[in-house]
């Protein structure tokens, strides 16, 4: 199910100076953002609360998402390369998989580690503020991988709606519109979040259960599909 | 013993019919596939190794189906036309990385680096490559598992002569040990040097097959079409068409010339001097007006 060559491969795609550069530029700035204001206002529940649903869950998890999962594939069938995968005795499965495993551990290195240090550094896991947020980064970094692995595999615009989907729908509509909440990666990761914070510091739509279900369903489906396309994917000539 | 069977293949992209009811055998050796650009041969290639599924007809190899069957690759050697393979690794770390994905090791890899002749420069980023280099690091690639079929498109492209020479030899050692060896090519000469074997593909369609005898004789059987000027046009025309390599004459009032279609080229090329020296006539332009390979290929599509 795993292959050892595929994930180097991959890593070593998504880890490349550019990617890097990118995937570190979100964490860097919610540390700088969390250090002023501990700074200016000092350790307080609700800010720490605010500062890391409203930016770390809504916007940087799901955009790291995004650049980890289609980066971990999408170029490789840009360019074509991915022929030297396709053309081995590998199951199709076992390409999407691979991918899919480096694709989380990226985007949880580079998302739930840096909303752990920020959550410390805002108000020392106060009320568990850290760690719930935390919590709720690694869920969401499973789904998003998966999504934007099957976007990224699926389409050659994958990094353009992927984006637009993190930003308009998860971080726009996911935080406004009631209904779109319950199709939400964000409120399915924050209902996890809830059971740990203490109070109703961290809140969501959806209950336990159906975040549960759901996110196990849609990271279950998308792997699924994705390894479907790829058993049969064109590759398109040169241009 | 592998035969690469194709059995009445057509693809179409949308109104684009790229392969139309193509039906051959590729068997042990060295076979090229020749045909103009935009002829059918990527898509074919394509088709053969299993990474596009014909819109009708079959590809098998030894009656295995190619398409959605991963483990035909354990016999299946390709280099593609795209340059993209991973730049950021070395050579060394992308042939080890397909050895790998074939359930090889490192040994594997050093033999396949070995035999293209690129361990001198297998420590080097591929991004720093030569076209050369690249189209040879894809070759040790392809060769790893030592595959009973061997798929290039187009792959002396961006070669230097010497390259060429090298890979050819490679191909015909290769052709010569029982392996089926299968390249593109839209150049006559890069064919006729290498193949045994030669198949022509001209606008999606099946247009020859044969020994390079075969297609020469095809190629140089066709009519010529000469455009002739000279002082004295009449008469010269009316002097050739007495004779029976001469298929037909017209006066083209625009050009002020002779268009000139002679069936018999080596009669013909002896004939046209001789006629005018006897008539004192004096020849100001021959030129072939339909040597380009595109004409060529387009005779034999509509023999
Ligand atoms: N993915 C594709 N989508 C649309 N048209 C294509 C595609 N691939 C090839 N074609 C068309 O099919 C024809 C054959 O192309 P190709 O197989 O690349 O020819 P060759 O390799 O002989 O130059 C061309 O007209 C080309 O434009
Ligand atoms: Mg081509």
């Amino acid at each position: 199910m795993y292959d050892p060559t595929v994930a180097r491969l991959t890593y070593r795609a998504l880890l490349g100076r550019r990617r890097a550069l990118i995937l570190g530029a979100l964490p860097l700035l919610l540390i700088v953002l969390s250090v002023a204001v501990r700074a200016l206002t000092g350790a307080d529940d609700q800010t720490a609360s605010d500062v890391l649903g409203g930016f770390a869950i809504a916007t940087m998890v799901p955009i790291i998402g995004v650049i980890a999962g289609t980066g971990a594939i999408g170029p490789e069938i840009d360019d074509g390369s991915v022929v030297y995968l396709l053309s081995k005795p590998l199951k199709r499965p076992t390409i999407i998989f691979t991918k899919l495993i480096v694709a989380i551990a990226v985007t949880m290195v580079f998302s739930a580690v840096p909303t752990l240090i920020a959550g410390l550094i805002l108000n020392g896991n106060g009320q568990q503020i850290a760690v719930a947020y935390t919590v709720a980064a690694l869920v969401s970094s499973i789904a998003y991988s998966a999504l934007f692995l099957l976007l990224g595999t699926v389409s050659r615009h994958a990094v353009v709606f992927g984006l637009v989907y993190a930003l308009v729908w998860e971080a726009l509509f996911g935080s406004l519109v009631p209904g779109a909440r319950t199709l939400s990666v964000q409120q399915w990761s924050l209902a996890v979040a809830h059971k740990i914070a203490g109070g109703d510091l961290v809140t969501s739509d959806v209950s336990l259960t159906t975040a549960t279900v759901l996110l196990v369903a849609v990271t279950a489906l998308a792997t699924w599909y994705a390894g479907q396309k790829l058993r049969t994917l064109k590759l398109a000539g040169e241009e | 013993m592998t035969t690469l069977s194709i059995d009445h293949v057509s693809r179409w992209f949308g109104n684009v019919v790229a392969v139309n009811d193509i039906t051959m055998t590729i068997g042990p050796g060295v076979t090229g596939l020749l045909g103009p650009n935009g002829a059918g041969k990527s898509t074919l290639i394509n088709m053969m190794g299993g990474f596009l599924a014909p819109s009708t007809g079959t590809v098998t190899l030894d009656g295995q189906p190619v398409w959605r069957n991963e483990r035909i690759y354990q016999h299946i050697g390709i280099v593609p036309e795209r340059e993209a393979m991973y730049d950021f690794l070395t050579g060394r770390e992308f042939v080890v990385a397909n050895a790998e994905l074939h359930g090889l090791g490192a040994k594997a890899a050093q033999k396949a680096l070995a035999t293209v002749e690129m361990e001198y420069a297998q420590d080097r980023s591929i991004s720093t490559y030569s076209k050369g280099m690249r189209q040879r690091v894809k070759m040790a690639s392809a060769l790893v598992h030592e595959p009973s079929l061997l798929l290039l498109d187009e792959p002396f492209n961006g070669m230097d002569p010497r390259q060429r020479m090298q890979l050819m030899d490679l191909l015909r050692k290769m052709g010569d040990e029982g392996r089926t060896v299968l390249f593109s090519s839209h150049i006559l000469e890069e064919v006729e040097q290498l193949a045994r074997h030669i198949e022509v593909v001209v606008a999606g369609r099946h247009a020859a097959s044969g020994d390079f005898r075969k297609i020469r004789r095809l190629m140089t059987d066709r009519p010529h079409r000469y455009l002739v000027r000279s002082s004295d046009d009449r008469a010269l025309a009316a002097a050739l068409i007495a004779d029976p390599s001469t298929a037909g004459i017209e006066v083209d009032m625009s050009e002020g010339a002779l268009r000139i279609q002679a069936v018999d080229f080596g009669r013909f090329t002896v004939l046209l001097p001789k006629v005018a020296r006897d008539h004192g006539i004096r020849l100001l332009t021959v030129s072939p007006s339909d040597e380009s390979l595109e004409s060529v290929f387009s005779y034999l599509v509509a023999a």
